[in-house]
C-alpha cells in the first residue's frame, strides 16, 4: 500500500476543510440552531412526547443524520469532481496509487469531515435540549458507517457528473426528499398504514432509526435490521465503485 | 510488494513502446501502431503538428490514457502490470497549466512527493525550488503567480519525487526567451544526473538545441526517429549564396547541372545542395563560374533548420 500517497490525498482534502473552516462548520451549526428554534422551541413545545421522549430531544438524532448525509455527499462529490474539472486529476492518475488507495484518501477525508460536523451538531443540540446517549458504541457505529457510505455515494456522483448541475442534481432530487421523509422529524409509526409501508422502502429510515435507538433505545425498526441495512448500503456503494474503476469509467480516457 | 523494489533491470531502456494503439471513445484513432525505444540518459524530442498524438502518447505512458492495445515498459517495468514501479519512475509536466490555485508552492510540491510515496525531504524540495528560481515564492498561493512561474511550479511538482524519466509536454509554451534558455540549461543539468528527458515542442529550434534524438509523429504514427545530427545531415540542405561583383541576366548553360538560382535581380546566385551528395564539388563549379566571367565578391553558407526539414517531412 502507498500509505504516504493516501496520506497526501487525505491531508490535501482536510486542508481544504481547514481553509474554509468558517463555512465548513458555521453553516451546519446555523441550520441546526434554526431547526431547534423552529421545531424544538416554537412548534415542538406543542407536540406531545414521542415514546416518552420530548419532541426537542426526539429530533436530535434525525438532525445529525440529515446534516451528515448532506455533508458527506457534497464533500465527497466535490472532492473528486473538482480535480476532474480543473485537470489536476492528472497527477493522481499518474501517481503509483491503486484505485483503492485513491478512494481511501478521498472518501476517508470526506467521512472524517462528516463525523466531525456530526459531533459539532450534537454538541450544539446539547445546548438546547437535555440529551442522553445510552449506547455510545452504536451511536459512533452509525455515525461513522453513515458518513463512509454516503461519502462513497458522493464519490460515485463526483465521478459520474460531467457538469456542476449534475453534481447538485442527485442530492436535490433524491437525497433531500429521502432524508426529510426518513423519519427525522417524526416516528414512521405515527404514519397511516399505507405510508408506513412506503416509508420502509426509504433507506434513510433505517439509518435514522438505528441512530435514534443508540440514543434512546427506541427505534422504528429493530437494531439488527438497521445494522443489516447500513452494511448492505456500504456493500452496494463499494460494488458500484469497484465496477466504475474496473472499467476505467470516466477517469482514464 | 515486489513491484516496488529497486530497479533490477538497470540496463533496460528508459522507455520501450511496442505496437501501441489508442482509439478514443468517440472512435478517433489517436495512435496507430507506435514502436519506440528511448535509451537511458537520452533527451528525446517528439515533434509533430497539432493533433498528431504527442500528448496521447505521453499520457498513455504515464497512465492517464488507457491504451487500446500494445505494451509500454518504463525502466523495464510494464506500465499496466507493474504500474507502481513504472509510474514511480516518471515525472510528468502536462501541456495544460493545471494547478491547485489556493495551495502554496511549497505545499503543492510536497503534496506531489507524497503522492508518489516518497518520505518527506525538505532539503530536496528546497533544492528543486531554488534551481527553478521559485524559492522566494515558496509560501505564495499559486493563483498569485505569473503564467511562467506556474509552469515552473509544475516542473517542480514533476521533479519532487526524483524521477528517472521526465516528460515535458510543451514545457516552454508561453515562456519568454530568457526563461526558455534557463529551462534548457536545467534540462541539460538533469540529464547530467542520469535523467531521461522526453519533450514535445512546436519550437523546432528547441529540439535542435536540446535533443539527442528526434521522433516525428503525424496522424498517430511515427514518421521517423533519428539521431538529431544524422537527421540534419541526411535531410539537411546547405545553401551557398554568392554575391556577385556584377549582376548577371541569366545563368549560363554551362552551369545548368548545378541547379543554381538567381536572386535580387541577378545580384545573387544561390547554390542549393545536399550535404550527403558527394557528386558536387564546389571548386569545379567555381572554375565554371570563372570561365563564364562570373565573379563572386562574397560567399555565404548556411544549413537548413530543422523546421524546414520538418515541414518537408510532414508536408510530403
Ligand atoms: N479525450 C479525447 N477524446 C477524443 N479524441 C481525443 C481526446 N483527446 C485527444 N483526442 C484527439 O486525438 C488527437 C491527438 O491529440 P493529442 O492531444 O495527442 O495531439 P497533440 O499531438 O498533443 O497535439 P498538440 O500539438 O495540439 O498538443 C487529436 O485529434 C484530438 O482531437
Ligand atoms: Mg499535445
Amino acid at each position: 500500500m502507498n500509505w504516504r500517497g493516501i496520506w497526501a490525498i487525505y491531508n490535501f482534502e482536510m486542508g481544504r476543510t481547514w481553509r474554509t473552516i468558517g463555512q465548513s462548520i458555521a453553516s451546519p451549526v446555523i441550520s441546526t440552531v434554526l431547526y431547534f428554534i423552529v421545531f424544538g422551541a416554537a412548534i415542538g413545545s406543542r407536540i406531545q412526547a414521542i415514546n416518552d421522549i420530548p419532541y426537542g430531544a426526539f429530533i436530535v438524532p434525525g438532525l445529525v443524520m440529515l446534516t451528515i448525509l448532506g455533508q458527506s455527499i457534497s464533500n465527497a462529490s466535490f472532492g473528486i469532481y473538482f480535480p476532474r474539472f480543473t485537470g489536476t486529476i492528472y497527477e493522481i492518475l499518474s501517481a503509483p496509487l491503486s484505485y483503492v488507495e485513491i478512494i481511501i484518501g478521498y472518501v476517508g477525508a470526506a467521512a472524517s469531515k462528516s463525523v466531525l460536523i456530526g459531533v459539532i451538531v450534537l454538541i450544539t443540540a446539547a445546548f438546547f435540549v437535555p440529551m442522553r446517549i445510552m449506547h455510545p458504541f452504536w451511536m459512533l457505529f452509525f455515525l461513522v458507517m453513515t458518513s463512509i457510505t454516503f461519502s462513497l455515494m458522493g464519490f460515485i456522483i463526483g465521478i459520474w457528473a460531467d457538469g456542476f448541475e449534475k453534481l447538485q442534481l442527485i442530492p436535490l432530487l433524491i437525497v433531500t426528499p429521502l432524508t426529510f421523509l426518513g423519519g427525522s422529524f417524526y416516528s414512521i409509526n405515527m404514519l397511516p398504514e399505507f405510508w408506513r409501508g412506503v416509508s420502509m422502502l426509504n433507506p434513510v429510515v433505517y439509518l435514522v432509526s438505528g441512530f435514534r435507538w443508540s440514543f434512546y433505545e427506541h427505534g422504528d425498526v429493530s437494531l439488527a435490521t438497521s445494522v443489516m441495512m447500513i452494511t448492505a448500503f456500504t456493500t452496494i456503494s463499494i460494488a458500484i465503485i469497484a465496477w466504475m474503476f474496473r472499467t476505467g469509467y470516466r477517469l482514464r480516457k | 510488494m515486489p513491484d516496488f523494489m529497486p530497479d533490477p533491470a538497470v540496463n533496460a531502456n528508459a522507455i520501450t513502446i511496442s505496437a501501441l494503439y489508442k482509439t478514443y471513445d468517440n472512435g478517433f484513432k489517436a495512435l496507430a501502431g507506435i514502436d519506440l525505444e528511448i535509451k537511458r540518459g537520452e533527451i528525446f524530442a517528439l515533434l509533430g503538428p497539432n493533433g498528431a498524438g504527442k500528448t496521447t502518447l505521453i499520457n498513455a505512458v504515464c497512465g492517464i490514457v488507457q491504451p487500446s492495445s500494445g505494451h509500454i515498459r518504463v525502466c523495464g517495468y510494464d506500465n499496466a502490470v507493474q504500474y507502481r514501479a513504472a509510474r514511480s519512475a516518471i515525472g510528468l509536466v502536462p501541456q495544460e497549466l493545471t494547478t491547485d490555485a489556493f495551495e502554496s508552492v511549497w505545499n503543492t510540491v510536497s503534496f506531489s512527493r507524497g503522492l508518489f510515496g516518497k518520505p518527506k525531504n525538505p532539503a530536496t524540495i528546497e533544492k528543486i525550488l531554488k534551481d527553478l528560481s521559485l524559492w522566494d515564492k515558496k509560501d505564495e498561493q499559486i493563483r498569485k503567480l505569473s503564467g511562467g512561474m506556474k509552469r515552473r511550479v509544475m516542473i517542480a511538482k514533476a521533479l519532487s519525487h526524483e524521477p528517472q524519466v521526465l516528460f515535458l509536454d510543451e514545457p516552454t509554451a508561453g515562456v519568454d526567451v530568457e526563461l526558455r534558455k534557463s529551462m534548457w540549461a536545467q534540462v541539460r543539468a538533469l540529464r547530467e544526473t542520469g535523467v531521461t528527458v522526453i519533450l514535445t515542442t512546436h519550437y523546432i529550434e528547441e529540439a535542435e538545441e536540446m535533443a539527442d534524438r528526434i521522433g516525428v509523429i503525424n496522424k498517430g504514427q511515427l514518421v521517423l526517429t533519428e539521431e538529431k545530427n544524422a537527421l540534419m545531415q541526411k535531410m539537411g540542405k546547405r545553401q551557398m549564396v554568392f554575391t556577385l561583383r556584377d549582376a548577371i541576366q541569366a545563368i549560363p548553360p554551362a552551369l545548368s547541372a548545378y541547379g543554381l538560382a538567381l536572386a535580387e535581380n541577378g545580384a545573387k546566385l544561390i547554390y542549393t545542395y545536399n550535404t550527403h551528395q558527394a557528386s558536387h564539388d564546389v571548386s569545379d563549379m567555381m572554375d565554371v563560374l570563372k570561365a563564364n566571367n562570373i565573379r563572386p565578391k562574397e560567399i555565404d553558407s548556411r544549413s537548413s533548420s530543422l523546421e524546414e526539414i520538418f515541414i518537408e517531412l510532414v508536408g510530403a
